[in-house]
């Protein structure tokens, strides 16, 4: 049994609601205050706030919004990792292993969880760096499997349905103009045909009116 | 291992096919038909709870658990193969309604010509065909299958606009298509802007754009077995996803609901298909493995594959039925005829109104047969055969749309500039003119049993052995001309902008298992009226053994553009047909 690991963040930096000035400018409103306490299922904290900043490089907060921090994307990843996925308990892992051919895709042996530890390795002190000096690290190993991994999964963290631990307060789909999981637009789609559909976004457990568990929660 | 009790008929695969012929069976005779279906079974309130793009669209949730059972592929016999060990270029359903349940719902016909198109190419090119072409004729024509395919509409409650009603042509549908009995059952999918840009641009072109027939009911529809479903929503979790509604036709929904009360109908879940018994050329039953591990007999006096396409001709080749094809020594007919489906062109336009494109219906888009087949073909293009172009789509799920950004508008696809470019591009670019064509088989393309790697049970997995020739390179050529052409006249009339697509910059010469292409895989079964050069007869009966019948689009000659589901179904009820009202009277070959 693992020593149980928190990833503590301020509440201020998670979610909120984006509002957007008359210049189009984003805005996020945030009146949380303390300090949120997120009880890490795989990375150690020292792993988490690594992966947490090379995240925020990929997709930073910045005038154009917010990005990987206010989406919580590493609480995101962390589960993902902790779960049948991060295991390759649905993939195909007989051998023999051989190297093959770019179309073949990934055949390599390491699971997700490995291409990560190695990965953070390689990052050392990541968290400390400048962020110039943080991109100049990843450009160096931008061909990496490691960090194409996670640059998808920085993505994805960032607009998932919310049940999966990352976008937040649905702040990457407001970023985005996403809607959720809506059950239907049978009217809305011709009346909106060229025009902007703005809605407060709900998300799946908002809309089927009962929590709802990502597949990383399934154990054995 | 247990022995179960005999039933008359035992089908192995509970997807479109498989619960089609035991629908037809259970309600056309007194037979008892068993189903035996590898996955487990889902109800509506499952699939409302689906409507997740990580687990569902991502990380295929829905498909055949591939850590127990994948297939390995090599470019050529000298090549070594390697096991497809994440799910790239096509996605197996598993539970019932198989792969029909996660489908799109494009359902279409083939045209006339598919089904003759080894004597067309034949007769037009003779000895200019690439000397390892296999492309065959299935043996029935458009006009044999057409009672079936408005069954099959009328199964389903397709939804489309006619072009061809008894000879006459009707303007708005397909020009092209075979002639049809009736109109569709419903009226054709609502239409989003990108749609109406796509329909105007390629009739300023002269084309003929008709809305794809979508088994996504566009009405309240109830068909003639009695069974009503609700009109589509417009969700936009369609593709890789069951239907939370069902509105979208899916096995599940259209056929089980007919089969479920009835005495002489079973179907068994989590039931694992070895073999197929036999003896004395005669089909005794099949071996499972049901869901707590048991060996299970399961004798029967029919047996009916209608598994997945490759998974059909796994187990033809592990029961050891049939003659396992040759490509060196050109002897066999089991396993040739392997073909996929030829991807290209393709260009997109960035537009100055957002799309919506979160809003939209599997099935739901604008197609054209203008340079389909043999028309609009360039004769020294050295193109045999085109295929279909579409438009109007695009967006899609959040975490999929989001970073496609134009060429040059950011140093690299991370950080502060690329982010800001993929906001401004969410959501306003908008796929013109992709293709799909036929793929025409070869000999050197076909399907075996690998050497090395082995299922969860130690059974040898599918070998694909596939590459694309000259032939495909040529196809995708004159789709990226014709897909700019009618991406810039997009541009043109909505003020937008052609940029290039990431699949033209991407294409590899070489077949790709990474990376999703479409489910529509064909042949290895073939269907044929020799038993020489096919597998199956033209009703889908073992042409060595009377009592075994594969079905499914095992059975294709080679893929057609036009969508495989409404012709695997529309072959189906041909065969209970004939097994109906001629095998069960004589059991026997039907000749």
């Amino acid at each position: 049994m693992r020593r149980r690991e928190f990833l503590t963040l301020p509440a201020q930096s998670l979610g909120g609601l984006l509002l957007y000035t008359l210049a189009g400018e984003p805005i996020r409103m945030q009146a949380q205050e303390g300090e949120v306490r997120v009880p890490l299922r795989f990375f150690t904290a020292a792993e988490a706030r690594v992966i947490s900043a090379a995240c925020e490089r990929i997709l930073p907060s910045d005038e154009s919004g917010p990005g990987a921090k206010e989406a919580g994307v590493v609480i995101y990843i962390d589960r993902q990792l902790a779960g049948p996925y991060g295991r390759d308990k649905y993939r195909y892992t007989k051998g023999p292993w051989i190297e093959s051919v770019p179309e073949h895709g990934y055949q390599g042996k390491a699971n997700p969880r490995q291409i990560y530890r190695e990965g953070i390795q390689k990052l050392g002190d990541f968290a400390a760096l400048s962020a110039e000096q943080q991109d100049a690290k990843l450009v160096a190993i931008e061909r990496t499997n490691f960090f194409q991994m996670l640059r998808t999964h920085t993505i994805e963290g960032m607009f998932c349905d919310p049940m999966h631990g990352g976008n937040a307060g649905m702040i990457g789909w407001q970023l985005i103009g996403f809607p959720g999981p809506v059950m239907s637009y049978r009217e809305e789609i011709e009346e909106f045909r060229g025009k902007p559909f703005r809605r407060k976004p709900k998300s799946l457990a908002d809309i089927v009116g009962h929590p709802v568990k990502g597949w990383e929660e399934e154990t054995g | 291992m247990v022995r179960l009790k005999p039933v008359d008929v035992v089908i192995v695969g509970g997807g479109w096919t498989g619960l089609a012929m035991a629908r037809e069976l259970v309600g056309g005779s007194s037979l008892s038909v068993v189903v035996l279906e590898r996955g487990p079974s889902r109800t509506l309130a499952d699939y409302s709870a689906s409507m997740d793009e990580v687990d569902y669209a991502i990380r295929h949730r829905m498909m055949q658990n591939i850590a127990e059972e994948t297939v390995t592929h090599r470019f050529t016999i000298r090549d070594p193969a390697a096991p497809i060990r994440q799910y790239g270029n096509f996605l197996p359903g598993t539970g019932v309604g198989g792969s029909g349940e996660h489908w799109t719902g494009i359902a279409e016909r083939h045209v006339p010509e598919d089904f003759i198109l080894g004597t067309l190419l034949r007769e037009k090119y003779g000895s200019r065909l690439p000397a390892d072409l296999a492309v065959q004729d299935y043996g029935v024509t458009y006009e044999d299958l057409e009672p079936y395919y408005w069954r099959a509409e009328q199964m389903m409650g397709v939804g489309g606009q006619a072009g061809n009603v008894q000879g006459k042509l009707i303007e708005g549908g397909n020009p092209y298509e075979g002639v049809r009995s009736h109109h569709y059952p419903n009226p054709p999918h609502k239409t989003t802007y990108a749609m109406t840009l796509f329909v105007q641009a390629a009739r300023e072109l002269g084309y003929h754009p008709y809305p794809s027939p979508a088994a996504t009911l566009t009405q309240e529809y109830t068909n003639p077995d009695g069974v009503s479903r609700m009109a589509c929503q417009y969700c936009g979790y369609c593709m890789l996803f069951g239907c939370m509604v069902g509105a979208k036709s899916q096995p599940s929904n259209t056929l089980l609901p007919v089969l479920r009360n009835k005495k002489t109908f079973d179907l068994r879940t989590e039931s694992w298909v070895r073999r197929i018994v036999h003896r004395n050329g005669k089909a005794e039953g099949v071996q499972y493995m049901d869901g707590k591990g048991q060996e299970v007999m399961q004798p029967a006096h029919m047996v009916v594959l209608a598994s997945f396409t490759p998974n059909n001709t796994r187990l033809l080749l592990l029961s050891k039925i049939g003659d396992p094809y040759d490509p060196v020594a050109g002897k066999g007919t089991l396993g040739r005829n392997f073909t996929h489906t030829v991807g290209g062109g393709g260009g997109a336009v960035i537009l100055d109104k957002p799309l919506n494109g979160f809003m939209n219906a599997g099935g739901q888009g604008i197609r054209l047969s203008d340079f389909a087949g043999f028309r609009g073909l360039d004769p020294d293009s050295g193109v045999l055969r085109g295929g279909l172009a579409s438009g109007g789509g695009g967006g899609g799920h959040p975490i999929a749309s989001f970073g496609r950004i134009p060429p040059g508008t950011a140093p690299r696809n991370w950080g502060s500039q690329w982010k800001k470019a993929a906001l401004e591009y969410h959501d306003r670019m908008t796929g013109v003119g992709g293709f799909e064509m036929d793929h025409l088989a070869y000999k050197h393309n076909f399907l075996d049993l690998d050497p090395t790697y082995t299922d969860k049970w130690g059974d040898p997995l599918l070998r694909l052995t596939i590459d694309w020739t000259e032939h495909e390179q040529r196809q995708r050529e004159f789709a990226s001309k014709v897909g700019a052409k009618l991406a810039q006249e997009v541009a043109r009339i909505s003020g937008g902008r052609v940029v290039t697509s990431q699949r033209t910059a991407r294409s590899s010469r070489h077949y790709q298992t990474a990376g999703y292409a479409t489910t529509h895989l064909q042949g290895g079964a073939i269907m044929g009226r020799s038993p020489d050069s096919s597998v199956v007869n033209t009703w889908l009966q073992h042409w060595h053994m009377a009592n075994l019948w594969v079905i499914g689009g095992s059975a294709f000659p080679q893929n057609s553009a036009y969508h495989p589901t409404l012709t695997s179904i529309a072959l189906t009820y041909r065969a209970a047909d004939a097994m109906i009202h001629r095998y069960l009277k004589h059991p026997g070959a039907l000749a």
